[in-house]
């Protein structure tokens, strides 16, 4: 399956199993989604379970809120990350804290999915990485796959999970894998081990990162597109580097982080979303907590610029393998 | 035409400020029993002549009258002046334990005692309302137990809130009663939320969304009105118009030569204006639009006219921006002494039992406040447990949080 697949598989799944599931969003419903996740899903479920919703983030986050307080469990599109920030009140203060102002005696078991990141020449608002803004949130889960079978067994998960989950997609990623080299042909999902995705049930648990290459040289911690380019940077420039898929990105999987690090003792932040306050300094600030003493380098931080993401400046901003790979020697020479 | 005068911003303002007395002239109102009753299943433009004009029942000598007057049997309106008088006495004392210290915030409901009760009364168990801070009678109407929500207001060991929460935000799942947010409007989009989960499900159940003047300008406001006429969501939109925003008056959220019923037909929505003063039309009202909602034929959206007759909160000092008598010169004056008149025209009540109720009623509240306050204050720090703080941000604590409760020594 490709990611889009996978994640259609996954709604399948869980509209099948939880008569509570309901899946909408923009364009959502009869035409089955902008991305084609949500295709089919309206004419299998019926239009009270998979429904088309007017352009209104606010309004699809906050109706979701009131449903999950009903006992629904809402699946929400918002159709490009850039997309969200009218929704911020009702993700921030509500979804995000009904648990907790009312002790319990209300919740917000809903998953927000958004397509993410660049790398598709989308300009400034079809390519951010707000992944920052959701993790600085307390109450909020947030979770980034990088492959078809990460995607659709995280998916369940969060659906499955009874607090409010932001599900980043990073739609570079929705047709095959990417590691930056956009001069070259994209091989699709069907030619990759990740792709293969069973048809039925299944789960990824929530805060466990993924060793995505083993390495000893040093410690990579990512997630999304970026998995790959960091693959590409350490075949290229020789480095055994160890790549730490986060998927769920907060709370995360602080075992796994430590862990490498401790052993490599360097260690490498890469993400799309921009520099500062990104989740990169969070990254960061947690390694030099826990492994201050095993460190034989600075961490270093391989980011967007800390700029709009811009359009004909598509790869001098993307962090490429290039950039991802003279961090790499960086951290080992130091 | 050519544009000679240079351009001037217009700022809305009350007539009446400190020193001076308010025009209430602006107010759109109509004898009681002259707006028409239409039947539930009306379509919502023909609701556009109700939206501009004021259903009353109540007229100034306390008779009934008109297409609105409900059936009502006498108990339930003796138990509606029983619950408004019962919310005024307790925001009276829950005011001077504000000055007392002993908790750090209130906000009365002086004046808008009807909405809550009355509508309370015309809804079903299992409901859900999505209050504002000002709707406390709903609690009252369903007889919460006041000893849990002072606890609530006093921060104290036994607040089901366990302290987390600003005083008067309280949360009454069981008694149909949202949790409220300190953030406005976003409980009106989750009302309709709410509605169209009971749609989903095929249950019977409705919501009740509610939002105050000021906060209709909020984006939510409008993105409510849109989801619940796009899904006819079975849900009633209470905007309740007390003429201020704290120092502002409701010309500012919009209300200027328009009515806020107006902005519900805009969206195709039926809509009422409705005396938010007069019990009965309160009641009457609420049980057309619950009725409609029940039925599958979709939204109302109500206008209550009503006046905040006290201060917006504790912090609040309103001879800084309104006439200190402004309240009784308010045309539709006050929901107490109204239902009270009516009663006593039809032999229901006395001002013997007036007496004895307030009476009873104070030591009632009294009683309950003693009891709470055995439970700790927020002047003795006898508060939940800190260790508690933790609990509840995520279903199950994750591992930073278990290390912050460790670091923090609690």
């Amino acid at each position: 399956m490709t990611m889009i697949q996978a994640l259609r598989s996954a709604m399948d799944v869980m509209l099948e199993r939880d008569n509570n599931v309901v899946i909408y969003g923009q364009d959502v419903g009869y035409f089955g989604g902008v991305f084609r996740c949500t295709d089919g899903l309206q004419a299998k479920y019926g239009k009270s379970r998979v429904f088309d919703a007017p352009i209104s983030e606010g309004g699809i986050v906050g109706t979701a809120v009131g449903m999950a307080a009903y006992g629904l469990r809402p699946v929400v599109e918002i159709q490009f990350a850039d997309y969200f920030y009218p929704a911020s009140d009702q993700i921030v203060s509500e979804a995000a804290r009904l648990r907790y102002r009312s002790a319990g005696e209300f919740t917000a078991a809903m998953t927000i999915r958004m397509p993410c990141g660049g790398g598709i020449y989308g300009g400034q608002t079809h390519s951010q990485s707000p992944e920052a803004m959701f993790t600085h949130v307390c109450g909020l889960r947030t979770v980034m796959p990088s492959n078809p079978y990460d995607a659709k067994g995280l998916l369940i998960s969060c659906i499955e999970n009874d607090d409010p989950v932001i599900f980043l997609e990073p739609k570079r990623l929705y047709n095959g894998p990417f590691d930056g080299h956009h001069d070259k042909p994209v091989v699709p999902w069907s030619q990759h081990p990740l792709g293969e995705v069973p048809e039925g049930y299944y789960t990824v648990p929530l805060d466990t990162a993924s060793v995505f290459r083993p390495g000893e040289d040093l410690t990579v911690i990512t997630y999304g597109t970026m998995v790959f380019v960091a693959e590409a940077a350490a075949r290229e420039t020789g480095v055994d580097a160890e790549i730490i898929d986060l998927r769920s990105i907060w709370p995360l999987d602080l075992d796994a982080i430590v862990n490498s690090v401790k052993k490599t003792g360097r260690c490498v932040v890469v993400h799309e979303a921009t520099r500062t306050s990104g989740f990169g300094a969070e990254l960061v600030a947690l390694v030099q907590e826990h492994c201050f003493y095993h460190l034989e380098a600075p961490v270093e931080r391989v980011t967007g610029w800390d700029t709009p993401y811009p359009h004909a400046q598509e790869w001098a901003y993307f962090p490429g393998p290039d950039r991802v790979g003279a961090a790499f020697k960086r951290a080992m020479e130091a | 035409m050519s544009q000679s005068k240079p351009l001037s911003l217009h700022v809305p303002e009350p007539t009446g400020r400190p020193g001076c007395k308010t025009d209430f002239s602006y107010l759109r109102l109509n004898a009681a029993g002259e707006t028409r009753r239409p039947p539930v299943d009306v379509a919502p433009p023909d609701t556009a002549d109700l939206a501009w004009a004021l259903i009353r029942v109540l007229d100034e000598s306390g008779n009934a009258v008109g297409p609105w007057a409900p059936e009502v049997d006498s108990d339930l309106l003796r138990f509606g002046l029983r619950t408004m008088m019962k919310t005024r006495i307790f925001d009276a004392r829950m005011v001077i334990a504000q000055r007392q210290k002993k908790m750090s915030f209130y906000m009365t409901s002086l004046g808008e005692e009807a909405l809550g009760t009355a509508q309370a009364l015309a809804l079903e168990d299992g409901d859900m309302h999505f209050p504002t801070y000002r709707q406390q009678s709903l609690l009252m109407a369903h007889k919460v137990s006041m000893v849990d929500m002072i606890c609530q207001l006093l921060s104290n060991e036994r607040d089901p809130l366990k302290g987390r929460q600003l005083p008067v935000m309280y949360s009454v799942r069981k008694s149909g009663f949202f949790t409220i947010s300190g953030n406005l409007a976003t409980q009106f989009v989750q009302a309709v939320g709410w509605g169209m989960a009971s749609a989903i499900k095929g249950d019977t159940k409705i919501a009740s969304g509610w939002i105050g003047d000021g906060a209709t300008a909020e984006s939510d406001f409008n993105t409510a009105l849109t989801f619940a006429h796009v899904y006819r969501a079975p849900v009633i939109l209470n905007v309740v118009n007390n003429q201020w925003a704290i120092s502002t008056f409701q010309a500012l959220a919009g209300g200027e030569s328009v009515t806020f019923a107006a902005r519900g037909v805009g969206s195709g929505i039926a809509s009422l204006r409705v005396d938010g003063n007069d019990f009965l039309a309160v009641y009457a009202a609420s049980r057309w639009a619950a009725e409609r909602a029940r039925s599958n034929l979709g939204p109302t959206l109500i206008e209550w006219v009503t006046y905040r007759a006290g201060p917006h909160s504790t912090s609040d000092d309103p001879s800084k921006y309104r006439p200190a008598d402004d309240w009784t010169h308010f045309p539709l004056g006050d929901p107490i002494a109204r239902l009270r008149l009516h009663l006593t025209l039809r032999g229901l009540w006395s001002d013997e039992e007036h007496e004895a109720t307030q009476k009873e009623l104070e030591a009632e509240i009294v009683a309950a406040q003693k009891e709470a306050e055995q439970y700790g204050t927020l002047a003795n720090g006898r508060g939940p447990s800190a260790a508690s703080m933790f609990e509840d941000v995520y279903k199950d604590m994750p591992e930073h949080l278990r290390r912050q409760r460790e670091q923090s020594g609690v």
